[in-house]
């Protein structure tokens, strides 16, 4: 009798603990949480400050008078330069789509092959591909650069799109996730007559909804903030993120107007994350990588 | 006589062999082409080049010239700046890697905790920073005068007397920028640990508690790490490539070159040398140095987790 009781009190302890756990967990995700939502908060608060607020001192954290002003001047002041705001947009807009749409279909065709065919060289590419993990960075970018001037695709929109359709990462997660799919799926199709390509669109692809949603999200954010470098200088290719950047640099007179295209780029990918984050966590499960 | 004989008929036989079953699956082939064809030309060709790259003088202007070791000898023996950016490199990685790593694992085993509405906010709020290259807020923090955030909240403090050059001042400028990469650090790793957590099975930790397991520190150590050793993995990848290749950031906000070559990295040297004073052959050796030391960082973290994995 008396052991049963301590055993009740034991687990009420043990209760009270996990308790008081949860609430210093939540505590201490509430603090880094504010670290890092305060830049970002910054930045809308900026953006929509009237000009007479911007430059109070000492800057404040908070907007009295909240204005779309910034938003505004972006789109009109920066459309009176040489080449329009709109420009870039589109530069962007065209950029992002393209991207992603061939990502996400050359992708889940060679993560089906590679997940669900047995070839020769398979193995070998199934290799290439971890390690190409590492590669998929601007380490590459003066031998990209070279690749591209013997291609005559320097300043071109080519330049901005081909070298980042073929994305290690996409290829990797798709396979992960299409590697589940039932080899005798597979197999009852092929006897039913259906040929390879027919099997990854018709058959497989319809069941890889969460891991299609991935890889747009992943190659959305990519491909959203493509800079040309030095790959595109012409002015009319520029896309968005180096206009912010160098309306960023130009100074505290254009803040507002600057903060105002930050929030702008921050706004899609947010969006996009949002409607498909269940997605994401569902394919990410898949994403291990296994000796 | 015999033996070879009929070892180069196997071989032959071996390769038509190969031929059929590549004839065979040429539908595969096809499918893979696009994808291969783009990633062997804009990854892989890079990649391989900068190799006999790095053994030459090149200026994009005349043809490359064959000259030996000497970009690498004069990386390390005469190169002061290559130096000091190794270990600006090497102070970055261990902040904006591990540690990055360690927050990574933390914040997604704490946020796994709660409640599945305030699971997505947490998720959103960590993850949004890398999400678009919104660093450039952090100039209106950390700007030098009394009207950047930073300046002013410490001096209303009265914890400094005048404003502090954050971005320009030589002892601050690598402290600064690496808050900023620690800031945008939380990526696909994030993801990956965040999707881990939330995929283990739920009776484990019902047997955990009836074997014995008191706490979640516990159920940490004994449950859910080994069952999650591919993603530790998977992250441990991210966060070498995001920590080893930083560069851009410090280049946008504390400019290029920055004050002292405080927060000057492997990457923003190969930059200098590629695209400031065209010296190809010289940035390409600055790369495969930075690819070696990343090959073998992985290797390591491989060996390491193998250890933890089953």
């Amino acid at each position: 009798m008396a052991k049963s009781i301590e055993a009740v009190k034991g687990s009420n302890k043990a209760v009270g603990n996990r308790l008081a756990g949860t609430i210093a967990i939540f505590a201490f995700l509430l603090i880094l949480g504010i670290f890092m939502a305060l830049p970002i908060y910054l930045a809308v608060i900026m953006s929509i400050k009237p000009v007479h607020e911007l430059f109070v001192f000492p800057p404040k954290f908070y907007v009295i008078d909240p204005t779309l002003d910034n938003y505004r001047d972006m789109f009109k002041t920066l459309s009176d330069m040489w080449v329009p705001f709109s420009r870039y947009v589109f530069n962007s807009v065209f950029v992002t789509v393209c991207v992603t749409v061939a990502q996400c279909v050359f992708a889940s065709m060679a993560a089906f092959v590679l997940a669900k065919c047995r070839i020769p060289g398979g193995n070998f590419l199934n290799k290439l591909i971890v390690t190409s993990l590492l590669y998929q960075s601007n380490v590459i970018y003066i031998m990209q650069y070279i690749v591209m001037a013997q291609l005559h695709m320097i300043n071109t929109y080519w330049a901005l799109i081909l070298p980042s359709v073929a994305s290690p990462m996409c290829l990797f997660l798709m396979r992960q996730s299409m590697s589940t799919v039932p080899d005798a799926m597979i197999e009852a199709a092929k006897v039913d007559g259906a040929n390879m390509f027919t099997i990854c669109w018709k058959i497989v692809m319809p069941n890889q909804k969460p891991a299609l949603m991935t890889m747009i999200i992943f190659a959305f954010q990519a491909a959203w903030n493509i800079q040309g470098g030095t790959l595109v200088y012409k002015e009319a290719l520029k896309t968005l993120p180096t206009v912010v950047n160098q309306a960023a640099t130009a100074g505290l007179a254009r803040t507002g107007v600057a903060m105002a295209g930050t929030v702008f780029m921050l706004v899609p990918p947010i969006v996009i994350f949002m409607l498909a984050q269940k997605n994401v966590i569902e394919t990410m499960a898949h994403s291990g990588i296994k000796d | 006589m015999e033996p070879t004989q009929i070892g180069q008929r196997s071989k032959a036989e071996e390769r038509r062999m190969l031929w059929l079953q590549v004839k065979q699956n040429k539908e595969c082939y096809l499918m893979m082409a696009p994808f291969m064809l783009v990633f062997l030309v804009f990854t892989i060709i890079p990649v391989v080049m900068s190799l006999p790259m790095g053994f030459t003088d090149f200026n994009m202007v005349q043809l490359p010239k064959f000259v030996g070791l000497s970009n690498y000898t004069t990386l390390f023996l005469n190169d002061s700046i290559f130096i000091q950016s190794i270990r600006v490199t090497l102070i970055f990685a261990i902040f904006t890697g591990p540690l990055s790593y360690v927050l990574c694992f933390l914040l997604a085993w704490l946020i796994n905790e709660l409640h599945p509405k305030l699971k997505t906010i947490f998720t959103l709020i960590f993850y949004a920073p890398s999400m678009a290259n919104v660093y450039n807020v952090w100039q209106l923090i950390f700007s030098g005068d009394s009207y950047g955030f930073l300046n002013s909240k410490l001096l209303s403090l009265g914890l400094i007397t005048s404003p502090i050059q954050w971005l320009t001042d030589s002892e601050y400028v690598l402290g600064s920028v690496i808050v900023v990469q620690l800031w945008i650090s939380l990526g696909a790793g994030f993801l990956a640990l965040r999707a881990g957590f939330q995929n283990i099975d739920r009776s484990q930790y019902e047997a955990g508690a009836i074997e014995g397991i008191k706490n979640r520190w516990q159920e940490l150590i004994f449950i859910t790490i080994p069952s999650m050793g591919p993603q530790l993995m998977f992250a441990a990848v991210m966060q070498i490539v995001g920590s080893f290749t930083a560069g851009t950031v410090a280049q946008s906000l504390v400019g290029f070159p920055s004050t002292d070559y405080k927060a000057h990295t492997i990457m923003t040297h190969a930059y200098d040398y590629g695209w400031v004073r065209y010296e190809m052959g010289y940035a390409s050796a600055i790369c495969m140095v930075l690819f070696i030391a990343m090959l073998v960082c992985n290797k390591l973290i491989s060996k390491l987790l193998s250890n933890f994995m089953d």
